[in-house]
């Protein structure tokens, strides 16, 4: 599997970056690179080993359904681009 | 237009829930609705970094108790993913869903459409935070956000494309809803978006196998709403295919007041959320004995209940459906039978004068005062000759009103029927002798007659006198 300048263009736009000719340029050499040191994985035998999503051996961590407090709207809106009537004030987004 | 019968029809619906826990699924932040903007926020649902959510064990299990209500299998392990989007409504450019391991698959539940029994499949149901809410400001220079809800726990229900028609469609959703209050997990009121509904739906010719190409439609307001939206796509993919066009894959906003679904613009339109588990949270282990401790919760459902209706009580099975299609109607309905055995009776009432008069005003049951108790004692009074038929209506909208038991009514209001014959022949007799000119036209053969002097005797007594006897005294009066 390798990476395309198209594919470095389409994740760049999920990530909302906005990437010059040579840094997509750059950027495809770099990806194809880890991708093939990663690639040395599918040299491994892994019939009959459980896919790992976690690591640790813990499970059910669970809180009961109790309130705690919420933060004063001053501090909610410190890191508000802007604001307007206690909401976070962002650029137009059309539907 | 299209000729109809062309074309099948193929629904698939989506639908988030609410579940209705004091806290959010992963921090301790009030779920309430209606508070002002952000005040029901803190860094983890605000996805400050650093901080580290923490599962709640109550949506857990609400989400469990949901999934078994629609016939689910339950994951025995379970886990969290994180879908990844840029959009203002998600503070932390992801939201925590599960992907590949939902809670519960492989369900169904049963509608009826035209007296017809109609299993649809659920494919899955799945646990996921909900995201903030998004306000345009007028002149369409910016938009404001409010992270209330963000974090909220919701299910989404996902069906398997078996709905054939717009009408299916509604029925599955009114059938939905009724489970999820039922199991009380959520308060599923669409106008507060606690049920939000989005419609995959495709047309084919009939006989071909494989699905036509799907339009995803959004923003529906109400049950009716989506069922218009979908009678809309229906026409306008028919009118594409016709034509000779192609339809296009993409979603779609249904605008109910124009009737109209548009294309969306703006949102990410290719679905590539890159899902990955995620990291911060766990999995979960649902243990035999914890999905036991669950399914013991579980009420006994809308399906169930009209079975037993339609069993127990004898009522046809229309009436059963639409009283068990509201757990609030169900109990009242059964409140009743606690105070007289006449259960057609009851169902009369509800289904006439109850339904229409919530219906007529726009009104919800706990908008009024009636209780099952006051209707079940109306009927007795009424079977009793206490009271008669119209004084009944009378009685029934007092309740309506007031909430008073009938016995405190009619006492109030001096409606206690006259069954007193004496009584009875007296007025009989004063009305005969003040309208000669009926009594005459009655004894020519002109039977109309004795109505206008029933109407008459009826209005001296105010509507009391009983209906049996006044007949009764007044043709012997007459002979």
């Amino acid at each position: 599997m390798s990476i395309t300048t198209k594919d470095v263009e389409h994740v760049a736009n999920l990530a909302r970056l906005e990437l010059t000719d040579s840094e997509k340029e750059q950027f495809t050499e770099q990806l194809n690179a880890i991708l093939k040191y990663a690639e040395k994985l599918n040299g491994l035998d892994t019939d009959g080993v459980e896919p790992t999503s976690h690591v640790l051996p813990i499970m059910n961590v669970m809180r009961a359904d109790d309130n705690r407090p919420s933060l004063p709207i001053e501090k909610v809106l410190l890191n508000a681009p802007d604001d307007e009537d206690g909401q976070f004030k962002v650029p137009a987004v059309l539907e | 237009m299209s000729e109809p019968n062309k074309y099948e029809t193929v629904i698939g619906l989506e639908v988030h829930v609410e579940l209705h826990t004091k806290s959010k699924i992963f921090c301790g932040c009030s779920t309430a609705f209606g508070a002002p903007p952000n005040t029901h926020t803190c860094p983890v649902c605000l996805g400050h970094p650093g901080v580290l959510p923490v599962l709640n064990r109550q949506a857990v299990e609400y989400a469990m108790k949901a999934a078994m209500a629609l016939n689910c299998q339950i994951a025995d392990i379970s886990k969290f993913d994180r879908k990844n989007y840029f959009y203002p409504d998600s503070p932390k450019a992801y939201q925590i869903s599960q992907y590949d391991q939902p809670i519960g698959e492989h369900g169904w539940i049963d509608i009826e459409v035209n007296g017809e029994t109609k299993r649809i499949g659920i494919t899955r149901l799945h646990l996921e935070e909900d995201a903030g809410k998004l306000t345009h400001v007028e002149g369409g220079y910016a938009s404001l956000v409010d992270f209330n809800r963000v974090g909220t726990p919701l299910v989404e229900i996902v069906s398997e494309p078996d709905i054939r028609t717009p009408e299916e469609a509604k029925a599955y959703l009114e059938k939905l809803k009724a489970i999820m209050q039922y199991c009380d997990v959520s308060d599923v009121k669409m106008e507060e978006g606690s049920l939000r509904c989005d419609a995959n739906i495709s047309l084919r010719p009939y006989g071909q196998k494989e699905f036509g190409t799907r339009a995803e439609l959004k923003n529906m307001n109400s049950f009716r709403g989506v069922q218009r939206g979908l009678e809309y796509e229906q026409f306008r993919q028919a009118e594409i295919l016709d034509s000779g066009g192609e339809v296009v894959q993409e979603t779609r906003r249904y605008d109910d007041a124009a009737g109209k679904s548009f294309p969306m613009r703006g949102k990410e339109e290719a679905h590539d959320y890159r899902y990955f588990p995620d990291p911060d949270l766990v999995r979960l282990h649902i243990s035999e004995a914890w999905k036991e401790s669950v399914r013991a919760t579980i009420p006994e459902l809308p399906d169930a209940r009209k079975a037993r209706y339609t069993a127990e009580y004898g009522l046809p099975s229309y009436d059963a459906e639409v009283i068990t299609s509201s757990k609030k109607l169900a109990d009242f309905f059964e409140e009743s039978l606690s105070y007289t055995k006449d259960a057609k009776a009851v169902s009369n009432w509800i289904m006439g004068d109850l339904l229409g008069y919530l219906n007529s005003n726009g009104l919800e049951l706990t908008d009024v005062k009636i209780t099952g108790q006051g209707l079940g004692e109306m009927i007795g009074l009424l079977e009793k000759g206490t009271i008669s038929g119209k004084i009944a209506k009378t009685v029934f909208k007092a309740m309506l009103e007031t909430g008073k038991l009938p016995k405190q009514i009619v006492e109030e209001q001096g409606l206690v029927q006259i069954s007193d014959e004496g009584a009875i022949a007296a007025i009989v007799n004063q009305i005969v002798e003040a309208n000669p000119q009926s009594v005459e036209d009655y004894r020519a053969g002109k039977e109309k007659a004795i109505g206008f002097l029933v109407g008459q005797i009826m209005k001296e007594t105010k509507g009391k006198a009983n209906p049996a006897l006044v007949n009764k005294l007044l043709l012997e009066r007459l002979k």
